[in-house]
């Protein structure tokens, strides 16, 4: 079977063989060490890093999916006979990589508190009521052009005891794994104009302001569905080659 | 969604898992890369530490590797996408309850090809989550059997293994217990596990 990738010439990384290669971001990433969120400070290795070269293990990754995913995994607002209290919101977008190109057929998973901010985990304890209609966890796979979409409800700030009067601005989880083991993230989602961002270290631990704007989803009022629900669109973007390549479809067309 | 200065799509960068990461991420047999009663299925298990040496309870460990036969069920394997042995998925999570540990159900994966003609010896990359690490930390897991073993599929010629300084490189190899392997991963500290910039 022959693979799409652009074969970046990797010199040799196994006698014969040729494997994509992946880039390595800079200045992307938060810090491992980033002491205004405490518990990284137990927590983030002393010792450098040991570069590791991208080679079969790290070139290949779990093919997940059908399995693990039903339909109704997409639609959080319906658990335990009967609907989530909240507001509505539809969460869509596409995965790609960085070259441009569309990451299709991947698990995307996403957890989040419920409305009034709270989670349901038993080491969840302050006093937000939990809504016995709202589970907090949903799971689909991306199509073929790397699209994926849930529908849920907009989950609430809540406080987190890192610093005095800490709350955590409104987010969703995202959890995937693209197509490699080299491609996989764990993130989270947020919304526009959050008046909470400014107190935030998880949120501005991450150096680049770039880099920060990029986990806001935008407001997408042609994706709102009319009596319904609102939405909000958010694109993630894996690690690609470093190569530049860009689709010959226009698959932003029907986002846009 | 940003661009960097080169019209690319910019990176997504990675946040926390978080103390509730039990929420999203159980899976029903998540921890079995192979199914129980499988001729050959080992556990591979351990515990994780803070730089206190205190067990962290609220992370996840994810294992991915190579069939026992050291290929790959994955379109980027140049050798071929190879039919994985009935059962067998190459990849688990496990979240850390009960005291930092951690298990899962494998099989012992072949030698795979490295660079420059040379062999890798059998080994699981292992990605580490947790509240508190607001990235994933990666690392590799070595099987004891293997260390003396000259030549191909042997420790000495794994040119990752070689990479690491000699007085850390323990730190990537199992110990062989009851039923399998024990693992312990310490993110800080005397011992520090020897992770991998990927
Ligand atoms: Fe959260």
């Amino acid at each position: 079977m022959t693979t799409d990738h652009p074969a970046q010439a990797a010199p040799g990384p196994a006698s014969g063989l040729v494997l994509p290669q992946y880039e390595r971001p800079a200045g992307v990433h938060p810090p491992l060490d980033s002491p205004d969120y405490r518990s990284t400070g137990l927590r983030h290795p002393k010792e450098p890093l040991v570069l590791l070269p991208h080679l079969l293990t790290e070139v290949t990754g779990p093919v997940l999916g059908d399995g693990r995913v039903t339909k109704d995994d997409a639609d959080l607002t319906q658990w335990d006979g009967g609907e989530a209290l909240g507001q509505r919101i539809v969460v869509r977008g596409r995965v790609l990589d960085s070259d441009g190109r569309a990451v299709p057929d991947t698990l995307v998973e996403i957890w989040q508190a419920n409305a009034g901010g709270r989670y349901r985990h038993l080491r969840d304890q302050w006093p937000a009521p939990l809504d016995p209609h709202f589970n907090g966890v949903g799971r689909v796979v991306s199509d073929s052009l790397g699209r994926y979409e849930f529908t849920t409800i907009k989950p609430g700030a809540y406080p987190w005891k890192n610093h005095h009067n800490a709350w955590r601005p409104a987010h969703i989880h995202f959890s995937l794994f693209g197509r490699a083991f080299t491609q996989r993230l764990v993130t989270q989602m947020y919304f526009e104009d959050d008046p909470l961002f400014f107190q935030d270290p998880i949120f501005n631990s991450i150096p680049d302001e770039k880099a920060r704007q990029g986990l806001i989803s935008r407001f997408d009022y042609e994706a709102t569905q009319p009596e319904w629900a609102l939405a909000f669109s958010w694109d993630i973007v894996l690690r690609g080659s470093g190569a530049t390549y860009f689709e010959t479809e226009d698959v932003d067309a029907d986002d846009e | 969604m940003p661009t960097t200065s080169d019209g690319r799509p910019g990176l997504t960068a990675s946040q926390t898992v978080g103390p509730y990461l039990a929420i999203g991420l159980t899976w029903e047999h998540g921890e079995e890369a192979v199914d129980p009663g499988t001729p050959g299925a080992v556990t591979v298990s351990g515990t994780l530490y803070d730089g206190e040496g205190v067990p962290i309870p609220d992370g996840m460990v994810e294992i991915w590797q190579a069939h026992p036969d050291g290929r790959f069920h994955h379109p980027d394997d140049p050798r071929g996408v190879a039919e994985a042995p009935p059962g067998f998925r190459g990849f688990a999570r496990a979240q850390t309850v009960d005291g930092g540990r951690w298990s899962v159900l494998t099989l012992v994966p072949g030698a795979v090809p490295g660079p420059d003609g040379t062999t890798q010896a059998p080994h699981l990359d292992l990605s580490v989550f947790a509240r508190g690490l607001l990235d994933r930390v990666v690392t590799r897991v070595y099987f004891p059997e293997h260390a003396g073993v000259a030549g191909p599929g042997g420790h000495a010629e794994d040119r990752v293994l070689a990479a690491v300084p000699a007085h850390r490189r323990h730190t990537l190899v199992a110990q062989q217990v009851d039923g399998g392997y024990r693992f312990d991963i310490r993110l800080q500290g005397e011992n520090e596990t020897v992770f991998f910039d990927i």
